[in-house]
């Protein structure tokens, strides 16, 4: 049985809620009413006036090839973020879930990188790879291989990748471990008694009863890369070469800020706005569902 | 089918040992019972046995097989444990099934032989349900039934009936005998409880601090405890401990002096010391009367229904009868 608190009125629970209330009104509503808004119109040159178009703004962004291509350049960021953080924190997970001893120094150090914020991760990451003096292009060049991503797209999009990817390592492992030391050790016993292998153990026990836990991380992952590696983006590859790792979100920077195309941006922000709201439903609907054993 | 024989078994956690050295010889069929108080180190004996824990020294030999160094799906066991450990996530069928689909028997095959163990465990109705769909006694069996379906030469019990109401532990403990019976499989049974092992034992180990202090028949043990330790552990209520002045014995080397307290009697004439009657216990069949010797050491009789009920506060002569006595040195070691 769930325990509820209950109140004898509703101006206490109000009240209690109002800072909330408040701070998401004006740090969300207003600015999300206002990109609405803003993306119904186009405004002159001078920033004087504003002209009403209706979707024209919409319309005009899913005719365009840039904005189509920043999709697919999004959609590939966001998969190779979420497989390679993710597939990285459990194989780490899984090592410090067999640890007995020790195990508590593995997990303090993994959770570091979490702590940094994102652009700092990015400068750091851009000194290692700098083409001129970073250790690793150094290194790279020493085996024959000529590192520039300020050249090439997909050395770029691999540093994106890689420099995002790392932050959220630490985060998804501290779930991963979590998930792991949730399972009995005696079922793992018993499968192994039953003659499953390591490996089998893990694809037919372990894996299953981590399904919860790996669903919930694949949708705060997708969000992250969505949204909030802006940061890292902006430091290593300001969006280039070529629009190669423009993002969605740099590209509502880049059209807004920096084109001063604020309609257009603005109608940017709206679908991105429905992207994110959409895969809060899908989180909120599975987790729903998903039974706890 | 298999024997087992552990031979001066020792098991070091860091740098204490928590088992002291245990023999035991265990014959094709045979089901033996580890009984000792919680801690003693019965289940760090019994997954020694099943390979989930290492072996500090000594030797584990399974069908004459040393197994020390094998893998626990490598020495042909199954192990029930206390808490079932049932794959959550499988239906029944699965859970029973998982180990023949990883030894890769036929479909058909799988299904005959998870429908033998089903119809025998009564759990054919359950077969499509998840874990968390039954009950405590029906997640028993199916644990029982992941281990009778891979005929295992040996099943290993880990305490499997103490999560369970006490009125359904005696029936799974006498559904577990004749199972035992029937299959005939080895098996090696862990429990705390003295009274599953009388019942279940072909023989029984009495553990206490990582030693095995006593190993026999369950009656054989009853009779005659080689320890003051299993006169204490084994029987309800325990054996009543006389100092040997109170008893009015003279023997040499022997400190102490037990009776169980089926064999003490409150009698007028001849007693052999007398107490008075603290209080007594009527449970229906038998009444449990608590006597204080003059030195102040508590005994307890156990008289028959029909016997005469003392006062309490009554004054009263205590009797038995030379040869149901037992004598102990000042170790607690019988003499
Ligand atoms: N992994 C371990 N590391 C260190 N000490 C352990 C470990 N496992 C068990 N012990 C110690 O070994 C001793 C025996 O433990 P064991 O679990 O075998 O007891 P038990 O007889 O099964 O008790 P219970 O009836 O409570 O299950 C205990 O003192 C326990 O603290
Ligand atoms: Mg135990």
């Amino acid at each position: 049985m769930e325990k509820r608190v209950t109140f004898k009125g509703i101006w206490l629970p109000l009240l209690l809620v109002l800072p909330q209330m408040f701070i998401t009104a004006v740090f969300f509503f207003y600015p999300a009413g206002q990109a609405v808004w803003q993306s119904l119109f186009i405004p002159d040159p001078f920033g004087l006036s504003m002209q009403f178009v209706g979707l024209g703004n919409f319309e005009y962004l899913l005719t365009n090839s840039y904005y189509r291509a920043s999709f697919v350049t999004t959609a590939i960021f966001s998969v190779l973020v979420t497989l390679v953080s993710m597939g990285v924190a459990l194989y780490l997970a899984v090592l410090a879930d067999r640890l007995i001893k020790g195990s508590g120094v593995y997990r303090t150090l993994l959770i570091w990188p979490y702590a940094i914020a994102p652009a700092v991760a990015g400068v750091l990451w851009l000194f290692m790879f700098n083409t001129r003096v970073g250790i690793v292009t150094w290194y790279l060049g020493t085996l024959g291989y000529d590192w520039n991503h300020v050249l090439n797209g997909g050395e770029a999009m691999g540093l994106v990748v890689v420099a995002s990817a790392w932050g959220r390592i630490s985060y998804n492992f501290l779930f991963f471990l979590a998930g792991l030391q949730a399972i009995p050790r005696s079922v793992i016993e018993a499968a192994a008694i039953d003659g499953a292998h390591f490996w089998t153990r893990f694809r037919t026990i372990v894996w299953p009863l981590l399904s919860p836990t790996t669903f919930f991380l694949l949708v705060v992952n997708v969000v992250y890369a969505f949204f909030e590696t802006f940061g890292v983006i902006h430091t290593i590859t300001s969006g280039g070469p070529q629009q190669s790792t423009t993002i969605l979100v740099y590209k509502v920077y880049s059209d807004g800020f920096v084109g001063q195309d604020l309609g257009s941006s603005a109608a940017q922000s709206v679908i991105l706005l429905l992207i994110v709201g959409a895969l809060t439903i899908i989180q909120f609907k599975f987790i729903e569902r998903r039974v706890h054993y | 089918m298999a024997t087992v024989t552990l031979t001066d078994i020792r098991k070091t956690f860091g740098s204490t040992e928590v088992i002291h050295g245990v023999d035991i010889d265990i014959a094709d069929g045979e089901f033996v019972v580890i009984v000792g108080p919680s801690g003693c180190g019965k289940s760090t004996l019994l997954r020694m046995v099943a390979g989930l824990e290492t072996v500090t020294s000594g030797e584990v030999r399974i069908g004459g097989q040393r197994v020390n160094e094998r893998e626990p799906m490598d020495r042909d066991i199954a192990m029930v444990f206390q808490n079932y450990a049932l794959y959550p996530h499988m239906s029944v069928f699965d859970n029973m099934a998982y180990g023949l689909k990883i030894a890769g028997r036929s479909k058909a095959e799988i299904a005959t032989r998870v429908g033998e163990a089903a119809k025998l465990l009564q759990l054919e109705p359950y077969l499509d349900r998840r874990p968390r769909e039954l009950s405590g006694g029906q997640r028993q069996r199916v644990a029982m039934g992941r281990a009778i379906v891979r005929k295992p030469a040996v099943f290993l019990f880990d305490e499997p009936l103490s999560n369970l109401d006490a009125k359904l532990r005696v029936q799974m403990r006498l559904e577990i005998k004749q199972l035992q019976r029937r299959l005939g499989v080895t098996s090696l049974y862990v429990t705390h409880d003295q009274v599953e092992a009388m019942t279940l034992a072909d023989r029984m180990i009495v553990m206490n601090a990582g030693v095995a202090d006593q190993i026999g028949p369950p009656l054989e043990v009853y009779a005659n405890p080689r320890t003051e330790f299993v006169a204490s552990f084994i029987g309800s209520p325990p054996m009543n401990f006389l100092p040997l002045d109170v008893a009015g014995e003279v023997a040499p080397g022997a400190a102490r002096l037990g009776v169980r307290p089926e064999h003490m009697r409150i009698t007028p004439t001849d007693p052999r010391l007398t107490a008075e009657v603290k209080y007594a216990e009527a449970l229906g069949a038998e009444t449990l009367v608590h006597v204080a010797l003059p030195d102040g050491t508590m005994a307890t009789v156990r008289q028959s229904a029909g016997e005469l009920q003392p006062e309490e506060g009554a004054s009263v002569g205590l009797g038995w009868d030379a040869g149901d006595q037992i004598l102990f040195d000042a170790k607690g070691v019988a003499v």
